[in-house]
């Protein structure tokens, strides 16, 4: 039974910008990122829908509709940015695309490493028609998101995990020119994206968790983070993927970030009291395990969910990342159907 | 005992800090004092552990178990092979990835084996019919897979059907984020085991070799 005065139905924009600004809007924000989805919608493959961006955008519309969503995701890949620097690109039949074979392997192709012209990247470009389109059908009622891998974890991409943790910790030298490198490039790609009609951006990170990164270097991702977002001509979100954030809450603060993407390492409800009316938490729900689940676990966890950090605002009910292609179409019907059931303002009442 | 633990306890701080030469002395001292088996046993093994468990815990991060295990590997590295750690009843064993350029967690799992004692074959990246072909013909008894997406964690199915369907008898032990993420899925792809972090895939393969 819903208790309290129901608000009118806002747009998806006043909905998100309300929570932002930590009140409660008519009913708690929902963001799918939902990427590959999109060719299921159209009956295509993955690569093919990625190569055109009218299909993108096709998909995009067709899921907010489907879904009741509050956002579009013009993202297609991680791995564009580096195709970009002039890696490759692996396509699935069942998947998102992923990075290739590392472009960085000697101390030489660091030193001789340029910041990519945007224009000369068909996929970045394709990703800047997609975000045009959208805005043009989407206008100011719907966010679209745009998002950058950030300086600081691309070179996981560049380089390989393994080689790159020791370049941190064994070459400083060529580490702070790797970053010049790829924060500019960030920085660039970022604002192009704004300009091109993107609401935010989503800043990819997950080096900044402490539970991938320690001592000095994750001061050094922040101070990254920190002057990256600062030329970045939008708000944004700190999104860390799958690892913890919950002991970094402060330093993502004191970054700039408007949001943080939590997943589900962190207690939620310890991550609300720390965030409270001040940075906005999106998050969390476990896209991997939610594969499996039932459309009453669905019903459970959105409702456990939205009581532990929506109350009050500043909360976006979201997954933990990018859902994968293997969670189905009753999946995400349950997820948006249980949103709106008991996404609705005042959450509080609603719990008992 | 106390000694031992105080050991450990000085050699993880080293190891956390990547103080190389720190690690070394200690390693020294340790092996000095007793043989090779009892240096692995006393020191490695415990070290690794506990660096594990402090990753589950929060307390360590994913960069400091990598520099760590890679400390270790380069440690045994040194060690002559005669006096090398021999496990009692050792199986054959082999370490891949599916179809996946992200390596680190192969790596971190291969740096504490050899740094162990085991002695394994490291099959790289490779699709699920390379991989159930390599154990066929390598007459693998323990397999560890690591896989970083989703997709790839459920490649793990195929490999198992075209094993069984060779009656082969290799254990499958998995490890990797979506195996984290979604504790039911090392069962759904018909894996013998899964180990969250390289101490757990250490447990994992003792486990097997108990019930070969």
């Amino acid at each position: 039974m819903v208790v309290g005065n129901k608000k009118s139905a806002m747009t998806s924009m006043e909905r998100v910008l309300t929570s932002l600004a930590h009140k409660e809007p008519d009913r708690v924000p929902f963001s799918l990122m939902l990427t590959v989805h999109g060719a299921r919608e159209l009956g295509l493959s993955i690569k093919e829908y990625f190569s055109k961006a009218e299909y993108v955008v096709e998909g995009q519309l067709r899921m907010l509709k489907k879904y009741r969503h509050d956002c579009v995701n013009p993202f297609c890949a991680a791995a564009m940015a580096v195709e970009a620097f002039g890696g490759e690109v692996l396509w699935f039949e069942d998947g998102s695309p992923n990075s290739g074979e590392p472009i960085i392997t000697t101390e030489t192709d660091i030193l001789s490493l340029q910041v990519p012209e945007i224009e000369s990247s068909p996929s970045l470009v394709r990703m800047l028609k997609i975000i045009e389109m959208l805005k043009e059908k989407v206008g100011e009622e719907v966010p679209i998101m745009g998002v950058v891998v950030s300086p600081f974890s691309l070179p996981v991409m560049q380089m390989g995990f393994s080689s790159y943790i020791e370049l941190m910790h064994e070459r400083p030298a060529l580490f702070n020119r790797l970053m010049q490198v790829n924060q500019e490039f960030c920085i660039a790609w970022a604002n192009t994206q704004i300009l091109a009609g993107a609401t935010a951006i989503c800043y990819f990170d997950a080096l900044l968790s402490p539970s991938i990164t320690a001592g000095a270097h994750l001061e050094t991702g922040f101070k990254i983070a920190q002057d990256t977002l600062a030329r970045i001509n939008s708000p944004s979100v700190i999104h860390m993927a799958t690892a913890a954030t919950l002991p970094v809450v402060e330093e993502v603060i004191a970054a700039g970030a408007s949001v943080i993407g939590v997943g589900i390492l962190d207690d939620l409800a310890k991550l609300k009291a720390t965030c409270q009316g001040r940075l906005t938490i999106l998050g969390n729900l476990n896209g991997i395990a939610m594969r499996r689940w039932t459309p009453q676990q669905v019903e459970k966890k959105v409702k456990e969910v939205i009581a532990q950090a929506a109350p009050g605002g500043g909360f976006i009910l979201a997954d933990n990342g990018e859902i994968p292609w293997q969670v189905g179409e009753e999946v995400l019907t349950a997820l948006s159907v249980a949103a709106h059931k008991w996404g609705r303002y005042p959450v509080c009442c609603q719990m008992g | 005992m106390i000694s031992q633990k105080k050991e450990v306890q000085t050699f993880v701080a080293k190891l956390l800090r990547t103080d190389r030469l720190g690690a070394e002395e200690i390693f020294n001292a340790v092996q000095e004092q007793g043989s090779m088996p009892q240096t692995v046993d006393q020191l490695i093994l415990p070290a690794l552990e506990t660096i594990g468990q402090g990753w589950e815990k929060g307390t360590v991060a994913l960069a400091q178990v990598y520099m760590s295990s890679r400390i270790c590997e380069e440690l045994m590295i040194h060690v002559p092979l005669s006096t090398a750690l021999q496990h009692p009843g050792y199986p054959r064993m082999a370490i891949a990835v599916l179809d996946d350029y992200h390596l680190l967690g192969k790596i971190i799992v291969s740096a504490c084996l050899r740094a162990s004692g085991y002695a394994f074959q490291d099959y790289g990246r490779v699709t699920s019919q390379e991989l159930a072909c390599k154990i066929k013909n390598d007459s693998i008894e323990i397999i560890l897979v690591s896989a970083l997406m989703l997709r790839s964690a459920l490649q793990i199915k195929e490999v198992k059907r075209l094993l069984v369907e060779a009656g082969s008898p290799t254990r499958i032990v998995v490890g990797g984020a979506p195996f984290r993420f979604d504790p039911l899925l090392w069962k759904e792809v018909g894996a013998d085991a899964m180990g969250a972090n390289a101490a757990e895939a250490l447990s994992a393969i003792s486990s097997c070799i108990k019930t070969m």
